[in-house]
């Protein structure tokens, strides 16, 4: 069957003319889209306000829904797990019945070991987290992976702070905007993280893979000391994530490192932490131009930390960023 | 006395007395269903993996096949900006495919003016693909192997997916020229 022959103008002028500046204003969309394109392909931060009051419009609905989202592993079964919920919630009611018993010794338990703390003296470092929000969605058609979470400069979220959950690290926050805000998974192929084995300290970097699972890179060369089933933790170097958070579990071996499984997937995971960036100066310095600190960064650094210093800080040590390229 | 015909008062579309079509409906339901289908990534599934087939581009091929003149050839742009301020994607990777597709459509319309069932899956599973292939590439995300073997699924997923959306845009242009308007 033959289309209607709406586009085929004859000789009227006017659907002529119609015609061509159908095709005139398509082809300019096009090259202004290949020009955007090139313009945040150089530059991805360029549009980042436009992206983030698209997400801050739309995040009330993806919250919505992602309420809903507990305990699945992918999108099937995050897609199942709406039909199995009644049953679920029977199982869960009971559940919770034992949980609130476990939560009450553990309470009991946690009062016990801040009074042992005490009486030894330890200090603790644990630092209140800048905000608990839900992740909403993903960027599931993409090669990225992005993730949208439901907190923003209003809950006073701040670009790089990582976003981690009771399983271990999730990501770190890219872009923010008023409610919402864009997180950097792992498992994005522009994500690096410094971890180190929790069992001594072998330290590598975890690359984000396009199939949803790290590559980890050991640093030092030689042979590889990794087994299967091996905890890799945050190491703490570049100064963005606290050291000892979760990351990955060794699946594979290969030449230089290992394919790890994340231990906080995403996927099952619903309500997250925002935890401030842990050394904020040292992350500061080495997003420095790599000619070594200024005489403004070093008075900049010392007007950040908490206690004025007797001597200028240390310069950057040569150890890797924490992340990508800061621009990022 | 001579019969009516049926279809003289109502038809698929409602009443023909004194109702007509309502512009709103006519000219938005194709535009407000590809900005709800680029919405996807605020759908609560956190994907490990491009898994999601795309559909806002789905429903824009779907549109334009089955309705040629409903979509101006320039809705790429707006409908593409839309797609990329929350697909991930570096914004202008959608615009810039959208209008192609449709440019490329048109011309393609130019040449095989006909229609069918297989002609029009054919040309939406080259185009889908291509879409898939080139999104990768402008993704600005490091590239490997692994990650074409990953496309496969997702292809395959949208590929058998389309003729439902199909399915779905006709069902949704009957809702676009209902009656629903009284003429006074």
């Amino acid at each position: 069957m033959a289309p209607p022959a709406a586009q085929r103008s004859g000789t009227n002028r006017r659907a002529q003319f119609g015609v061509f500046a159908g095709y005139l204003l398509a082809s300019a969309g096009a090259a202004l889209g290949a020009l955007l394109l090139i313009v945040s392909l150089v530059r991805p931060e360029a549009f980042a306000g436009l992206r983030t009051m698209a997400s801050d419009v739309t995040a009330s609905v993806g919250e919505a829904g992602a309420a809903g989202r507990v305990g699945t592993s992918n999108f099937f079964d995050a897609i199942a797990g709406y039909y199995e919920a009644g049953s679920k919630n029977a199982q869960m009611k009971e559940e919770i019945a034992i949980a609130r018993v476990k939560l009450a010794e553990a309470r009991a338990l946690e009062q016990e070991n801040e009074q042992l703390k005490a009486v030894l003296g330890l200090a603790q470092d644990e630092r209140e987290p800048v905000a608990i929000a839900r992740l909403i969605g993903s960027t599931s058609v993409s090669a990225r992976r992005f993730a949208y979470l439901s907190a923003g400069r209003a809950d006073g979220v701040k670009v790089g702070m990582p976003v981690t959950s009771p399983m271990g690290l999730v990501g770190r926050v890219l872009e923010v905007g008023r409610t919402s805000s864009r997180v950097l998974l792992l498992t994005d192929s522009e994500s690096i993280v410094p971890v180190r084995r929790a069992t001594d300290n072998v330290v590598a970097f975890a690359e984000g893979r396009a199939d949803g699972s790290l590559r980890l890179r050991l640093i030092s060369l030689g042979i590889n000391p990794l087994e299967i089933g091996d905890v890799f933790v945050t190491s703490g170097a570049g100064g963005m994530f606290r050291p000892g958070v979760a990351v990955a579990m060794v699946t594979e071996l290969n030449d230089d490192g290992a394919i790890a499984r994340l231990l906080s997937n995403p996927a099952a995971t619903d309500v997250v932490l925002v935890e401030p960036v842990w050394q904020p100066e040292a992350v500061a310095m080495l997003e420095r131009p790599p000619s070594g600190p200024t005489e403004e960064g070093i008075e900049e650094v010392a007007a950040e930390l908490p206690d004025p210093p007797a001597s200028p800080p240390l310069p950057p040590s040569p150890s890797p960023t924490g992340s990508a390229a800061p621009d990022e | 006395m001579e019969k009516l015909n049926p279809t003289a008062r109502r038809d698929l579309f409602g009443s023909k007395i004194n109702r007509d079509h309502s512009s709103a409906l006519v000219y938005g339901v194709p535009w407000l269903s590809i900005i709800l289908a680029s919405l996807v990534p605020m759908w609560p599934v956190i994907a490990p993996a491009p898994v999601v087939p795309p559909l806002a581009f789905m429903f824009l091929l779907a549109w334009r096949l089955l309705r040629p003149g409903v979509l101006p050839l320039w809705a790429g742009f707006p409908l593409g900006l839309c797609d990329d301020l929350l697909s991930g994607q570096p914004l202008g990777s959608s615009i810039l495919l959208f209008s192609l597709t449709l440019i490329a459509l048109d011309l393609f319309e130019l040449r095989f003016p006909w229609r069918g069932f297989w002609q029009d899956w054919i040309v939406a599973a080259v185009l889908i693909m291509l879409f898939l292939l080139l999104s990768g590439v402008f993704s600005a995300a490091r590239l490997d192997l692994l990650h074409f073997w990953l496309l496969a699924p997702q292809a395959l997923l949208s590929l058998v997916l389309f003729p439902i959306i199909v399915g779905v845009v006709a069902i949704l242009d009957r809702l676009r020229l209902l009656r629903v308007r009284r003429i006074d």
